[in-house]
């Protein structure tokens, strides 16, 4: 079993603590002159996504998390999972809704994204920073309005609910971020 | 892989003035003083037993004969062997080398500012420190306001608890309370790691917050090398500095017994087999000192490179230092 001491702790560092996944976010060495160093860490529970603060005897070992990053191409959902398929291997992998989470708003069929697999199981699904998508619904628009002030929601073909300008009508295409949730731009055809 | 830039100074070169000028003005300060500067090796058949201390061993290649020697974790042994010898009150600016130490105030390599006082009690030299900290600070604020005060009142202060005496359920409600429970386990029953730790997560950060403060008496098992007081057995004759939170400095009224020194050694050595850590010599020489007579002595280290990063008002040492081990 892969373990790691607290000396080498960077952010990034993917260890075990009490029994789920986790990734180191900061990690400040703490030692009086004289006496007992701790590393106090602050760490992202990968499967909740929580932050929480830890403090370790420098020095001790942790678990190592076998935890990896994969590019995987989203299939299709057969409405308990979710499948998808690491393009290079062909390997397939089926992902529940702990996994998949609200990130799956955001992926239709063939778009790749980011896995994390735990254990190589599916762990959480990371969508691309930006995606473009079809406007399926949205009210119908005011001509001559380019201001994007006010907004109303717009329905995305994944199914996503975003606010955008007046101007946008059914069938464009339109990018969003999806660490926000928010319209980035129209997307010129 | 190195990337172009990778050979340029991590920090300033307007900090490399103002270290440059630190040391000249520190220089001036113990010369006005009739302090004498001195070097000793950085390079030593012996090495410290502190098991908080990690040491770099190297091989020094000898003839036939191998050696090993141990890049110093302070200077403090071979300074003292010149206080035994004569020298009277002395001073080093020099490199010191703590194995595994890296952070936002920590380098393993660190330059270190050492001096011994002939015939000061703690309370002098803790007026020394302060008369030398606002010299260099030159009138800054954050360096006006002293205040002295003892381990086990600073302590009561911010927890409440009694720092001499341990009462395990207190301490652990106090965890609790304060929302640090993973102390309870990490601590255990252990009374100095305990203090440790609420020391350096509740107490140290408040020290210092407008001007020097200086804790002094620690308790018996943070003694290291002090003398343990006469006045009281629970508290030893060590003082630290604090200026906005970063330790800036540490102090004792030197143990002057060869056969107290031999049994904290040899003690210490104990503890460090017991941790799996490795274990060094211990330094006959200084025992060979303090036998033929260490004259009455108090002494001081204090760190350059945060007391340049509190000057600067930085917040880390890659700040001040020009290739810290990461660009080493």
């Amino acid at each position: 079993m892969a373990t790691f001491s607290t000396n080498e702790f960077k952010a990034g560092m993917k260890i075990m603590l009490d029994t789920d996944p986790c990734s180191i976010i900061e990690n400040e060495f703490v030692k009086p002159g004289k006496g007992q160093a701790f590393n106090r860490v602050k760490i992202r529970n990968l499967k909740t996504g929580r932050v929480i603060e830890r403090t370790f005897k420098s020095g001790e070992t942790v678990e190592a998390a076998d935890v990896v990053d994969i590019e995987t191409q989203y299939l299709y959902t057969d409405g308990e999972f979710w499948h998808f398929m690491e393009p290079d291997s062909f390997e397939q992998y089926q992902a529940d809704n702990n996994a998949v989470a609200d990130s799956i708003k955001w992926l239709k069929e063939q778009d790749v994204c980011t896995m994390t697999l735990w254990n190589g199981a599916p762990l959480s699904v990371m969508p691309p920073n930006f995606v473009e998508l079809k406007v399926t619904e949205t009210d119908p628009g005011l001509k001559g309005d380019t201001s994007g002030g006010g907004g109303k929601p717009a329905t995305l073909e994944t199914g996503a609910v975003v606010r955008v300008p007046l101007f946008i009508q059914i069938d464009e295409m339109i990018k969003v971020d999806t660490r926000s949730g928010e319209y980035v731009s129209r997307v010129k055809e | 892989m190195a990337a172009d830039s990778d050979w340029r100074p991590v920090c300033d070169i307007e900090q490399l003035q103002a270290r440059a000028m630190l040391l000249a003005e520190i220089r001036r300060f113990f010369a006005q003083r009739g302090v004498m500067e001195v070097e000793t090796p950085l390079l030593s058949q012996a090495i410290g037993t502190d098991p908080s201390l990690a040491f770099f061993k190297t091989d020094y290649l000898f003839g036939k004969h191998p050696r090993s020697l141990y890049l110093q974790t302070s200077p403090e042994f071979a300074m003292k062997r010149l206080l035994a010898a004569g020298s009277g009150s002395v001073y080093q600016m020099c490199k010191a080398f703590r194995n595994g130490e890296s952070g936002r105030l920590h380098n393993p390599e660190f330059t270190l500012l050492e001096w011994y006082r002939t015939g000061f009690t703690l309370q002098d030299l803790m007026t020394e420190v302060c008369q030398l900290l606002q010299s260099l600070a030159g009138g800054q604020t954050a360096f006006q306001h002293i205040e002295r005060v003892s381990y086990q009142a600073i302590f009561q202060r911010f927890t409440g608890l009694d720092p001499l005496v341990m009462e395990l359920d207190q301490y652990q409600q106090f965890a609790l309370a304060n929302r640090l429970p993973d102390a309870v386990t990490v601590c255990g029953e252990d009374h100095s790691v305990w203090l440790d730790y609420v020391f350096s997560f509740i107490v140290q950060p408040q020290l210092g917050d407008n001007g020097i403060t200086l804790v002094y008496d620690y308790p018996v098992i943070h003694s290291s090398l002090a003398r343990i007081s006469v006045q009281n057995p629970l508290v030893t004759e060590r003082f630290e500095v604090f200026v906005q939170g970063v330790e800036l400095a540490n102090g004792y009224y030197e143990l002057a017994d060869e056969a107290e020194q031999n049994a904290r050694f040899e003690k210490e050595q104990a503890i460090r087999e017991h941790n799996g850590q490795p274990v060094g010599p211990k330094d006959q020489l200084l025992l060979a000192a303090l036998a033929s007579g260490l004259p009455d002595c108090c002494g001081v280290a204090l760190g350059i490179d945060r007391l340049l990063m509190i000057l600067n008002n930085s917040d880390s040492l890659e700040e001040v230092i020009a290739f810290p081990i990461g660009h080493a």
